[in-house]
């Protein structure tokens, strides 16, 4: 029987930014999504103040200034860098981990009962704080459901002791009175839409759900949430996904620094997003059957001419070679771009993936030039992979990039450039 | 320069139908291509002692998880040969000891010093006469981020 344990760092982003500016002890800090946007990490400081997740920037920009809160652009390079670094440590608590998110792992802990689960979750915890400087909690259970449940009350502090929260030792009417006292839309897969749901056939906790009418739940919701109540049950029915399945869509797209009005600039945008998504594509060996274009202007400014549109072209031939699909980008954007409009956002998404594997058997027989272009495209990345993203890049990615993300806010790579490196004093 | 090619899963069954692959159901097979060519004549006799070149991150970095980089500001250490421009190996792994070369967190700022803890003091010692020792007092906020155990510098050339 698997035993899980979901290990979750608190308040990441955040505390990766404290961690290495001694300045930011005990001070409020948040970190804004793209282009300074949204508030989408929070440091214990700011919960306390009750600022809520996802507010935007300016709605708060003046109670930060009160509180001295400092905000930061989201490091996505140091997070990623930290956020491997936990992943290394928790591998060596158990050899079957799944990343489930850039701050989350659940880990098969079966055969570590005789350590007592609990007492193990404690040493992973020490661990990543010692060497990381991090705080995670972890929550230990025999479903992935509960595993998460269980993390929920150890970073709450309803149950478990310093962080850690054992499920599989709690006696059943703890852990009735535990899940009696938690909403159901606590629960993983129970999300704002069926929550409401839910509650009007009288299922508000935890508990309901975990004992409420399993055909019911069947027939009038999905075998998912029949899934999830059996999971509460205590008979796993999601397993540790170790292999992260290849995407079957790529998408890249973001907001623009600033509004965007020309066809020129808005080419540059969809070419480069389009060259991150083929390499990606690339990384995972596939190509692409599909090219969608989208454009839009900002859905929040009412005074502005609103349009938006997106476009899918079926390729000739699937093919994961940046030129081509660029090429391809161009075309759909000409047709679907209309001057005079303030353009807020522009995004591509390759789709219809299969594997180059079966396409391979062309590797002996197609023409020269094919395998001239899978080698254009290897050398390409090859380059870029050891020289920093975008050191070789497409012509129609544009060289000023106007319409890039603003990061006003942003952190150096502490890790991740010799640049960024923290200075330490010698006084 | 090797290249990465995708084969088919049965011509990779081939190659290696004796050894352990317990991912190969379910992910694509990379092969390089040119790896370990095969010629006739005799074997190089240094085959054997291939992979032995010197590495520095090996000499320098111990734990590399928990190792960060941190350059110096600054003359103070420069009894303990760290000067300024140096860059400081820093674990987080070892636990912080008496005598300890240390990156610590004061009252808002990153100090590298030495760690001295006896006789219930607790203190931040340079390594040159002109700076005195920063004693740890109540109200002082002492973090001691992790223990120096190697530098290493690019000469101008």
């Amino acid at each position: 029987m698997p035993i899980f344990a979901l290990v979750d760092c608190n308040n990441f982003y955040a505390s990766c930014e404290k961690l290495f500016d001694p300045r930011l002890a005990g001070v409020p800090v948040v970190v804004l999504s793209n282009n300074d946007g949204c508030v989408v990490a929070r440091s214990a400081e700011v919960k306390a103040l009750g600022i809520p997740m996802g507010v935007p920037w300016f709605r708060i920009r003046e109670q930060a200034r009160r509180h001295g809160i400092v905000a930061f652009s989201s490091n996505y390079a140091l997070y990623a860098d930290m956020s491997n670094r936990v992943v290394e440590v928790l591998a060596q608590f158990s050899p079957d981990i799944e990343v489930y998110s850039i701050d989350e792992s659940f880990l098969d802990v079966s055969g570590f009962e005789g350590t007592g689960l609990a007492e193990y979750g404690r040493q992973i915890r020490e661990r990543v704080q010692r060497w990381l400087g991090l705080t995670v909690c972890v929550g230990i259970a025999p479903t992935k459901t509960l595993a998460k449940l269980a993390n929920h009350c150890a970073k709450k502090n309803l149950a478990g002791a310093a962080g850690v929260c054992d499920f599989t030792i709690m006696p059943p009417a703890d852990l009735d009175a535990l899940l009696t006292r938690i909403d159901v839309g606590e629960v993983w897969g129970v999300g704002r839409k069926l929550t409401p749901r839910l509650q009007a056939m009288g299922i508000g906790t935890v508990r309901d759900l975990r004992d409420a009418d399993a055909e019911t739940l069947r027939s009038r919701f999905s075998v998912v949430l029949e899934r999830t109540l059996r999971e509460l049950r205590g008979t796993s029915c999601l397993a540790l996904e170790e292999v992260v399945p290849d995407k079957q869509q790529i998408i890249c797209s973001r907001s623009f620094g600033e509004r965007v009005h020309d066809l020129e600039a808005l080419q540059e945008a969809v070419a480069s997003y389009l060259s991150r998504a083929a390499e990606k594509l690339r990384q995972q060996g596939s190509l692409a059957g599909a090219l969608t274009v989208y454009i839009r202007t900002s859905p929040f400014n009412p005074s502005e001419p609103r349009y938006q549109k997106a476009v899918t072209v079926p390729l000739p031939e699937a093919t994961a070679d940046s030129r081509l699909l660029a090429r391809w980008g161009r075309r759909i954007l000409k047709q679907i771009y209309r001057p005079g409009f303030a353009y807020q956002k522009a995004g591509v998404m390759l789709s219809d993936i299969r594997p180059r594997l079966r396409n391979q058997l062309s590797l002996f027989s197609s023409s020269r030039a094919t395998r001239a272009n899978g080698r254009l495209m290897q050398a390409l990345d090859q380059i870029n992979a050891r020289w920093g993203r975008g050191t070789l890049r497409l012509a129609a990615e544009g060289l000023d990039k106007e319409w890039q993300m603003k990061r006003g806010h942003l952190s150096p790579g502490y890790t991740t450039e010799w640049a960024g490196l923290p200075t330490v004093k010698a006084r | 320069m090797s290249s990465i090619l995708p084969v088919p899963e049965s011509i990779a069954a081939a190659f290696f139908n004796d050894i352990q692959r317990p991912a190969l159901a379910t992910l694509p097979c990379a092969l390089p291509l040119d790896s370990g060519k095969v010629s006739a004549g005799f074997p190089s006799p240094a085959a054997d002692y291939e992979d032995r070149r010197l590495d520095i991150n090996t000499y320098l970095i111990r734990n590399p998880v928990s190792t960060f980089f941190f350059p110096v500001e600054g003359r103070s250490m420069e009894g303990a040969e760290i000067f300024a421009g140096d860059v400081l190996v820093v674990d987080r792994s070892i636990a912080p000891q008496h005598g300890h070369i240390v990156v610590a967190f004061i009252n808002g700022e990153r100090l590298v010093k030495r760690l001295y803890q006896r006789a219930g003091r607790v203190a931040l010692v340079a390594e040159n006469q002109d700076y005195p020792p920063i004693e740890i007092r109540e109200g002082l906020d002492l973090l001691v981020w992790g223990v120096a155990v190697g530098k290493f510098k690019r000469l101008p050339i």
